[in-house]
Order: structure tokens, then C-alpha cells, then sequence
């Protein structure tokens, strides 16, 4: 099996994003599974970044903290992470810039800057010579380079694409010529159509939510949420859906809201403090009986908090978020394939439920690059619940949009589209939509509303279950830790326990039949989860009574890996 | 054919006997009826207050939802079909208040909307509290020490380049009628500030004392599309109170410029997932 890991560091304005996504995406073109991440300051300039790249002959969703490769921009980077290398890996430098002294064996001095005016006339292009003393000494093939070279660099023109390829090309004959060769055995290049692609958890919910018919979205910019606007709006042109860039979340909300009113799929996309600013319009959805989608990709708060990393913290929030009572439904994906079938699912059920529904992600997932099997538009299946169009003017007079029935449902019809008037009020409302004041309406109006949550709760799936006979530990997660979990419970069969898995993927309305059952076989039961308060443990033993054994917290703003995890589970089990 | 029962509605009015907004609510209807448009093409959007009460009162697709919310939620509503009429309703609350930042921002957008916005210079739904434009030093169980300075809505839309900007009376129903008429024809965001006395818990604002201070301006030769004008017209208060359009210009309407709006309404446009097939390919 090959696992090979490279990080690229420098500061903030070297390039480390863009370098690392080529790297990524030129190793994609191999016949290997991708992970990579980032590690950046809420800054423009100066600090440390870095990006980490993880190429395996295995299917893997999890950072790796030992490294074969590391790349460093400046001198900074050599000392936090030099320990971080592996005995025979190797640290890829320009002297000039870091002074470092490193042996030949341990460190490859590459003059980044000097290449990159010689060969392309610009020292800003020192990471792109970077780029190809990796492939060089990974004797990768070049052509494959040149080809991610020019598509990364297309809106730029021909002149930068032309001066990135000399760039790369002088690093990679320099590492060819003065490197020792390191070699990646097992992952060849694929010459059949690609069948896989390489994305981040941001960009798969954008492409999710085009393809599931999002024709509005309304945001004000926040990280980790930021770029899904900014993809699809970069697509307003081209395709039939409006990006409205508004003057703050109370606006985006607001604005989602009147426009799934009207008839479209609309969403949000925000992390916890314009989250936080969005729930008086979360409930207005509620009460409304609005379609919604609200993906809620969290950072460590409370407050600002940490503004570009990663944690778990809003579990209970999003549950609970808004005021009074009302059905919603919360999906936590944990990884970027999970994360476009979940945006596509969230859109059918909001409108099938009439209700607000969020995708629960975080800055890992948003941010963290993936290979995954290209996905099937043909699966994704849109459910637009049920509707009316009254033709007959007394159909159309006689129309109540919020009509009792069994299910909680009341048929939409859509303002504008037929005679029906349709009438709704954030006050309690009857069933034509007026507001009211009795007693009798309100009763019979707020257990509509919740008895959507009886159908809801059949929509959701079980958590991902992987039972070990005779479990020593199962191991218990959500959203994106699930890939770092597996990976923990992979190395730990390999070590002769018997380790069951539960990840939950969809979160609310609580899958706890399912639960309990596994419960009853499940050895030592450990929750792990990237927040400080043990947020799922709690749900599990609201939901079903049962207290969990263990926890490992981790509420630094970092990822769990696989290591910290086994490191961690040692003395448990 | 549109007729004035097209606007009744057989919801209780519950608003105080004598109430201000009872003129608001006749013009509104009076417009509606000489515009000939069908209510189900008309889409009204309200917050909170006593003044958002008055789509339940007449007829039309009515979504009426949080108080100072109106403008982004009417916004929503336009981009998913431009084909509505769509006019919000609020009072000086919930527009020059809770929701002053979505008014701002849609007067720079200049979204294709007419905005009636009520205004009594008090809070009437909480019984008697400041509101954004009582006078300076009017004093309330909130503001025992006298409100603060009132903020000016004429000159903030003016310097927000709005595109269609008039002040009516609630007490001069034909004249409201045709501002609002004039409102909805206009292509861009319409601020229509309604002066309207509340009878319960203004003593100071009464009908008599607007009815001694309101004049039209067009009685006197104004012309709205000049700016400067306008801008001076704006800083009148007092003892002579101007009404009528204040301001008028043609700017480049919101909607318009969203291509996915060009073809037809989104809400008119199929879904059909397999035409992103092609994006796919930027991540191979």
C-alpha cells in the first residue's frame, strides 16, 4: 500500500493554497485516492499556512501527521514541522530564503526564487517551481503538469500559463538532475476516463445545489462558508440561478425565505455567528410552513472564536436554534460525496416538509479536498412535495395554503401562478393564513405543524453502521470525522480488537431504534468529536437513555487524525 | 374587469376607531382598482406593526412575516417571479428602525417594489413607545428623558439615490391613491412615507396638526427629477410639511440585470440536474 503525504508552508500571500490545490489536483490524475487540507490564519499577508496532501492506494478521508514530503517557503515552516518528517522523507527548500543547514539526506536545497527569475522572469512564481521539483523527483510525468498548469491558470492568459510551465519545468529538472528520486510504486497514472474528481466539501454542496434546482442563493461572505457563493454565483452567466450578495444574514435569511415562499429553491450558506443572526428567520420559515435550506458550516466559537479552523460545537444549537416550536431536519454529511447527496436530499425535504432544513458541515469538511467517484447526476431525484394548481375559480377561491390534514402537510400553491390567493403570517394564522387570537385554531395549527416531523423522521437514514462481531469498542461520530474514525478503527482490526463503528450522517430527527440496537452489542462505547461539551454523547442519552462510556474531545480548532484517535483510545480500550 | 369587491376582504379590522391607517387602507384598495390589477398578481409583503395588518384586510397573496424583514423577504419573492406586483407594508418602526439597513440596501439594488411605509412618529402595536421619527424630546415610557433626534427618511433615500421617492397624507386619500399609483407604475424601488396620526397614542401628531402643516408640491410647481431640489425639499418640517413625489429617476432596475431573470420568471424554469453534467468536469 502507498500512503504519501506532502505539506507545502509559508506565509500567507506565498502561494501555499494554489500550490497545494495543483499538487492535489496532479496527483488526482493518479490511480490513487486523494485527502488533502489546509491550515490557515484569519490574515492576508505573513503568518503560517499550510496545505496538506495525502495520496493513498486506499480510499481515505483523514489527514495524515507523518510526512514523506515537505515543502517549505520559508524557514518558519522547516521548524514546526520538521519533526512532523519521516526518517527517510525529505524537506524540499531554497537555502537562500530559509538559511536552514539540513543534511543531504534529509533536505533538498532548490533555489525556488532563483529558478523562477531565470526561468520565467518572476520570483513570484517560486511556488510553482516548488510544484515541480515534487514531480520531479516523483518522476511524474510531466505533460501531466503542464495540462493542470494551464486549466488552473486559464483566466489569467496565456502568458502566465506559459511562464508557470517554464517555472515548473526548471524545478523539475533541477530536482531530477540533484534529487534522489522518491518514488510512489503503486500509484500509476490512469489513461481510462477519469472516473473520479477532486473537490472540497464547499464545492460539492454548490454543485449539489445546482443540481437539486437551487435557483437563489443570498449570503453575506464568512469562512468557512464564503466560497459556495462565491462558486455559484461565478455560474450566474451561464446558468438560470440568482447569487444575491445582500447587506447582512438577517437580509440573506429573510430573502431565502420570500423567494422559497414564491416557489424556488432557495438556501443560505453561513457559519455560526450569521447563523446566529439568521434564527429569528429560521422560525419565520417554521412558522410559515417556507422551504429553506441553510447550510451551517461551523468554526470554533463562541463569538468570532477562531475564524479559519474547525469544530463541532453548533450540534446542539442547530438542533435547537429559533424560537417556539417547529419540524426541521438536520443532515451532517462527512465527507464531500455525503455532502452533495445531502444538499440535494435537504432541498426535497424542505419542500416536501415545508420546513427549514440545515446541512451541518464544518471548516474541515468545507475546505478539505477529496477524490470521489464523479457523481451521477442521473441519481440525483427531485421531490418537490405536494401542490396544487387550481384552474376552476372556485377551486382557486376556496384554497387555504395552510389546511389541516393528516400528515401536517397542507398542498402549496404557488403565489402568482393561479387565482388562489396564498396567504401566510409569522402570527399564529388559520388556515387561510389570517392571523388569529383563539385558542382552539392555535392548538389545532401548532400540531399540524409539528406533526410533519412524524413523516420527517421516517425520510431520515440510519447513521452509517459498521458492526464488528463481538465488539471490544464501538467508536461514535458525526459529520466530518467520520473518515479520521474509520481510519482509527481500521488499524485497531488490524491489531486483533474487534472495533464497530456508528457515524451519524443525518442527525435529526434522531435515528435512536437504530441506536439502541447496536447499543446492546457494542462493547465499550466511545464518542468522538471535535468540541469540548461532548454534544452528540448528550444527544445519544437524551434520545435513547444510554450513556456512553467514553469521550475524546478535541476543541483545539484542529482535525482529529487517525494517530490522535488511537493515541487517545490506548488507554480506553 | 376589476372591481372594488375584488378588495374586500371579510377579515375583523382590528385597528383603533378613527385610526390613520383606515385612510391608507382606502387608497391602497382605490389604487389597486384603478390600476385594474387582478390581486392573485399582486403580492403583498408586511412586518409588524399595526400598519402591516392591512393585507389581511384586503385581498392579495399576502406573506407577512418578521418585523423589520419585509424588504429582503419582498426581494425574495421578486427574484423568484417578476411577474408579481409586489408592494411592502411597514410602519415607521420596523422600516426606519429594525429594518433601515434592508431599505438602504434596497434603494441602492433599486428592486422593481413599492415600500407604503406608515408612519405615526410612535410605536402603536406596544402601546406608545418612540419610534424612529418621533420629534426630539417626545416623551414615552421608554424615553421618559425625551426621544433623540429623529432620523430624516426623505434624506436618507435621497442620499441612498432612490429611484422614486414621495410623501403622502393618510388624511387626503386621493392624493395617497395616486401616489401609490404612481409607486407601483414606476420601474425601481418606490419609498412612499405615509404621514398618519395615531389616534391612541400620538396627542402631539393629531389630524389637525398635519392637516394645518401638509401641502402638495405640485401645487407649487416642483419638479421631482431635480435633485437638488429634492435634497432641500427633504429638510422641510415644521409648519410646512411637503407631500406629493418628492423625487423621481430612471435608474437600471435589479432584476434586470440577473441573467437567470431574462428568459422568464425562475419560478417558470424546470429543473433539470443533469445539465451541470459539464461542471463536473472542472474538478477531473
Amino acid at each position: 500500500m502507498t500512503d504519501f503525504n506532502i505539506m507545502v508552508g509559508g506565509e500567507a500571500g506565498q502561494g501555499v493554497q494554489s500550490v497545494g490545490a495543483i499538487i492535489a489536483k496532479t496527483l488526482a490524475r493518479g490511480d490513487c485516492h486523494i485527502f488533502a487540507d489546509q491550515d490557515y490564519e484569519s490574515r492576508v499577508r505573513g503568518g503560517h499556512n499550510f496545505f496538506r496532501i495525502r495520496a493513498s492506494t486506499r480510499e481515505t478521508g483523514a489527514v495524515s501527521e507523518e510526512l514523506d514530503l515537505l515543502v517549505a517557503l520559508n524557514s518558519e515552516t522547516i521548524d514546526i514541522h520538521k519533526k512532523e518528517v519521516k526518517s527517510d522523507g525529505l524537506i524540499i527548500h531554497d537555502g537562500e530564503t530559509t538559511q536552514a543547514r539540513i543534511s543531504k539526506t534529509k533536505g533538498l536545497d532548490v533555489p525556488l526564487i532563483k529558478l523562477a527569475r531565470d526561468a520565467a522572469g518572476n520570483r513570484l512564481m517560486a511556488n510553482t517551481v516548488s510544484v515541480g521539483a515534487i514531480f520531479g523527483l516523483l518522476d511524474y510525468n510531466f505533460e501531466i503538469i503542464e495540462s493542470i498548469l494551464t486549466k488552473e491558470f486559464t483566466r489569467q492568459g496565456q502568458k502566465i500559463i506559459d511562464d508557470n510551465i517554464k517555472a515548473a519545468r526548471a524545478g523539475y529538472d533541477h530536482a531530477r538532475k540533484n534529487g534522489r528520486s522518491k518514488t510512489l510504486p503503486e500509484i500509476r497514472l490512469t489513461s481510462r476516463k477519469r472516473a473520479k474528481i477532486l473537490l472540497n466539501g464547499n464545492e460539492a454542496i454548490s454543485l449539489g445545489a445546482l443540481a437539486a434546482g437551487c435557483k437563489l442563493i443570498a449570503g453575506y461572505p464568512m469562512t468557512p462558508a464564503s466560497s459556495i457563493m462565491e462558486y455559484i454565483a461565478g455560474k450566474e452567466k451561464e446558468y438560470d440561478v440568482a447569487a444575491v450578495h445582500v447587506e447582512d444574514e438577517i437580509a440573506a435569511i429573510n430573502m431565502a425565505v420570500g423567494a422559497g415562499y414564491a416557489g424556488i429553491r432557495s438556501m443560505v450558506a453561513t457559519s455560526g455567528g450569521g447563523f446566529s443572526l439568521m434564527v429569528e428567520g429560521l422560525a419565520l420559515a417554521g412558522m410559515t410552513e417556507t422551504p429553506v435550506v441553510i447550510v451551517l458550516g461551523q468554526r470554533p466559537g463562541p463569538a468570532t472564536g477562531l475564524p479559519t479552523r474547525t469544530e463541532q460545537g453548533e450540534l446542539w444549537y442547530a438542533l435547537h436554534a429559533g424560537h417556539g416550536e417547529f419540524p426541521r431536519a438536520v443532515l451532517s454529511p462527512s465527507n464531500a460525496k455525503e455532502a452533495f447527496y445531502a444538499i440535494v436530499k435537504a432541498f426535497n425535504l424542505a419542500e416536501k416538509y415545508q420546513t427549514p432544513v440545515i446541512v451541518l458541515t464544518d471548516h474541515h469538511l468545507a475546505t478539505s479536498y477529496a477524490t470521489v467517484d464523479r457523481f451521477d447526476l442521473r441519481r440525483v431525484k427531485i421531490e418537490r412535495g405536494d401542490t396544487v394548481s387550481p384552474t376552476k375559480i372556485g377551486e382557486a377561491r376556496s384554497y387555504r395554503r395552510h389546511a389541516v390534514t393528516d400528515s401536517g402537510i397542507s398542498p402549496r400553491a404557488l403565489p402568482g401562478l393561479t387565482k388562489a390567493l396564498v396567504v401566510t403570517d409569522s402570527d399564529e394564522h388559520d388556515e387561510a393564513g389570517h392571523m388569529i387570537e383563539d385558542a382552539a385554531t392555535r392548538i389545532e395549527q401548532d400540531l399540524k405543524r409539528l406533526r410533519k416531523l412524524d413523516g420527517l423522521r421516517k425520510e431520515i437514514g440510519p447513521p452509517v453502521i459498521k458492526e464488528a462481531p463481538k465488539a471490544d469498542a464501538t467508536l461514535i461520530g458525526w459529520g466530518s470525522t467520520g473518515g479520521a474514525i474509520e481510519e482509527a478503527a481500521a488499524i485497531f482490526q488490524k491489531d486483533g480488537k474487534a472495533v464497530s463503528t456508528i457515524h451519524f450522517n443525518e442527525i435529526w430527527p434522531f435515528p435512536a431504534d437504530e441506536v439502541k440496537a447496536v447499543f446492546e452489542k457494542s462493547g465499550k462505547t466511545v464518542v468522538i468529536e471535535s468540541n469540548a461539551t461532548a454534544q452528540l454523547a448528550g444527544l445519544i442519552r437524551r434520545e435513547t437513555g444510554k450513556k456512553v462510556d467514553h469521550t475524546i474531545l478535541k476543541y483545539d480548532g484542529r482535525p482529529f487524525s487517525p494517530k490522535y484517535i488511537i493515541s487517545h483510545l490506548k488507554g480506553v480500550l | 374587469m376589476v372591481v372594488p369587491k375584488d378588495y374586500e376582504s371579510d377579515v375583523e379590522i382590528a385597528w383603533c376607531p378613527g385610526c390613520g391607517n383606515f385612510g391608507i387602507l382606502q387608497a391602497v384598495k382605490k389604487a389597486l382598482v384603478e390600476m385594474k390589477l387582478e390581486p392573485h398578481r399582486l403580492l403583498f409583503v408586511s412586518g409588524i406593526g399595526q400598519g402591516p395588518k392591512l393585507p389581511h384586510y384586503t385581498r392579495g397573496n399576502v406573506f407577512n412575516g418578521l418585523h423589520g424583514r419585509t424588504i429582503p423577504a419582498a426581494t425574495g419573492a421578486r427574484l423568484a417571479n417578476h411577474e408579481l406586483t409586489v408592494i411592502g407594508i411597514d410602519g415607521d418602526g420596523g422600516a426606519y428602525g429594525e429594518g433601515l439597513n434592508h431599505l438602504l440596501a434596497a434603494m441602492r439594488r433599486n428592486i422593481n417594489m413599492t415600500y407604503l411605509v406608515h408612519n405615526n412618529q410612535v410605536y402603536g402595536l406596544t402601546k406608545g413607545q418612540a419610534s424612529p421619527t418621533s420629534d426630539a424630546g417626545f416623551i414615552t415610557k421608554t424615553t421618559p428623558l425625551g426621544a433623540i433626534l429623529p432620523v430624516n427618511p426623505l434624506a436618507l433615500a435621497l442620499a441612498s439615490d432612490v429611484s422614486f421617492l414621495a410623501r403622502g397624507f393618510s388624511g387626503d386619500v386621493e392624493h395617497l391613491a395616486s401616489l401609490i399609483k404612481a409607486g407601483v407604475k414606476h420601474r425601481g424601488f418606490a419609498l412612499i412615507d405615509i404621514l398618519q396620526p395615531c389616534v391612541s397614542f400620538n396627542r402631539q401628531n393629531t389630524f389637525k396638526w398635519y392637516r394645518d402643516r401638509v401641502y402638495r408640491v405640485e401645487d407649487e410647481g416642483y419638479d421631482p427629477t431635480d435633485k437638488a431640489a429634492a435634497t432641500a425639499k427633504a429638510q422641510e418640517w415644521g409648519d410646512r410639511i411637503p407631500t406629493g413625489i418628492i423625487y423621481r429617476q430612471e435608474r437600471p432596475v435589479y432584476e434586470e440585470q440577473i441573467p437567470a431573470l431574462k428568459k422568464k420568471p425562475l419560478v417558470r424554469q424546470p429543473i433539470n440536474p443533469s445539465q451541470f453534467e459539464a461542471l463536473l468536469d472542472e474538478f477531473a
